[in-house]
């Protein structure tokens, strides 16, 4: 059947109108619902940086388990000052925004959990580049503001079997006990080791067999944030 | 036309010629393993099975409520941009799908990550429109897409369900290979895990039907 233009031009602009106001009340609809998904993955992370066995807690319990571990959340700056108080604000800073401002202008989270056994440990927001995109991951350390207490790792599309493994348990239960800081307190950081890193090594651990590239992503998140962290970890340390 | 004589005399809802439209996909007209459609996803999202079954149920909806809508509006759809109007309304459901199952399903919603968007270009898709719902009426299209949607996720489960079970020790995420059997020196094939493996495993697959189904042989 051959139809007039003006049919064609009408047909094609109530299709679209319709489609676009659908689309329009589907995102509004399920935004909260999305967002909520988005948050506790993120709670997610930072309780899975201090060991906390998250993949047993049920996701509607996730909030709960957060209030009561991560006891407060302050953004420092790169001279080691805090900026930011508000912890519900601390919490919503997307590091990925953050790295694109100038250094002296971000904003960097520090998460205070208290532990099950009262320790306290600072869990820190990671991001950077693997392979084949993003990876990213919180790092915490013990009161000593050197000492690993814990990891996580994520990423966006690394090779599965290879750079994929730094979310496993396998590779992130290296980083326990690790130091970033050596004798003369210069931050080190932990290096990621090809072939291995021997077993007194304190600021290395072993990369992943035909992940090379994404272990050298690892290596050079961890010193980039870190670095950012230097001056705050110092003046604890100094405490 | 056959369709204004089918249009006179009222159908069962499940005639023989309507089961024949959800059967058929399943072996003879597989979308994968006879017309050879929607197989980069099909090598994408089958390292495990819980995607590979969300994926499966994604296209078989997505495929389904087109072929509806398309076939409704089918009389209505100026031909010269027949495929415009097809697209609009894959895509629009497929960003449903998207938005739903970033809503419910979070995590798989991750692993599937850009595959969801990538329905859209689903060669299945588009057949499917344009060979059927073009030119038939609303339920025996709906049907036929549900037809063509689950002979294509039959295909992606058993293929993820091998991937899972070599590469990884696990069926729908559950080990099912016993620590004896690990510590008496298996080992999971990693290669299972990488992409290549499922374009054999799908091969393979081809292989075992066409040497069961004569039809199917080229001379």
């Amino acid at each position: 059947m051959q139809h007039s233009n003006k049919y064609i031009f009408i047909y094609s602009i109530i299709m679209v109108v319709v489609i676009a106001v659908s689309l329009t009340l589907v995102a509004v609809q399920l935004k909260p619902a999305q967002e909520d998904n988005i948050r506790i993955e993120k709670m997610q992370n930072i309780l899975a940086s201090v060991n906390v066995p998250v993949s047993e807690i049920p996701k509607k319990q996730v909030i709960d388990v957060y209030q009561k571990y991560i006891r407060n959340a302050i953004g420092v700056n790169n001279k080691g000052e805090i900026v930011e108080k508000d912890a519900n604000k601390v919490f919503s800073i997307e590091m990925a925004n953050e790295l694109k401002k100038a250094p002296d202008n971000q904003i960097l989270p520090v998460f205070m959990a208290i532990l099950d056994k009262g320790d306290t440990a600072y869990a820190v927001p990671l991001r950077g580049k693997g392979l084949w995109g993003s990876i990213w991951g919180y790092i915490s350390f013990k009161t000593d503001f050197n000492t690993v207490e814990g990891t996580i790792f994520d990423h966006k599309g690394e090779t599965p079997g290879l750079g994929a493994e730094i979310n496993t348990k396998m590779f992130q239960g290296h980083f326990f006990g690790k130091e970033i800081f050596d004798e003369k307190d210069a931050l080190v950081s932990i290096s990621i080791v090809k072939g291995g890193a021997k077993p007194d090594d304190i600021h290395g651990v072993d990369a992943i067999s035909g992940g090379t590239i994404t272990s050298k992503g690892v290596e050079k998140m961890l010193r980039d944030n870190l670095t950012n962290y230097e001056a705050y970890f110092k003046k604890q340390m100094r405490k | 036309m056959s369709e204004q004589k089918t249009a006179k005399e009222k159908e069962p809802m499940f005639s023989a010629k309507v089961l024949k439209l959800l059967k058929n996909p399943l072996n003879l007209e597989n979308p994968i393993t006879v017309q050879v459609l929607g197989i980069c996803s099909a090598l994408a999202v089958t390292v495990q099975m819980k995607p590979a079954i969300v994926m499966a149920l994604s296209v078989t909806v997505v495929t389904a409520f087109s072929n509806l809508i398309i076939s409704a509006l089918r009389n209505t759809i100026p031909s010269r941009i027949r495929i415009i109007v097809q697209l609009v309304v894959v895509a629009a459901l497929v960003i449903i799908v998207d938005q739903l199952l970033k809503a419910y399903v979070y995590d798989v919603s991750k692993k599937l990550s850009v595959f969801v968007g990538l329905i859209i270009t689903n060669c299945i898709l588009m057949g499917r429109l344009e060979a059927y719902a073009m030119a038939n009426k609303p339920w025996p299209s709906f049907v036929d897409g549900i037809g063509n949607g689950i002979g294509y996720g039959l295909i992606l489960v058993i293929v993820a369900f091998f991937r899972e079970l070599l590469g990884s020790g696990k069926i729908y995420g559950f080990s099912v290979i016993s620590k004896a059997l690990y510590s008496s020196g298996y080992m999971d094939n990693g290669l299972m895990i990488l992409p290549p493996m499922a374009l054999i495993t799908i091969g393979i697959i081809i292989w075992v039907q066409r040497s069961r189904t004569s039809g199917l042989q080229e001379k």
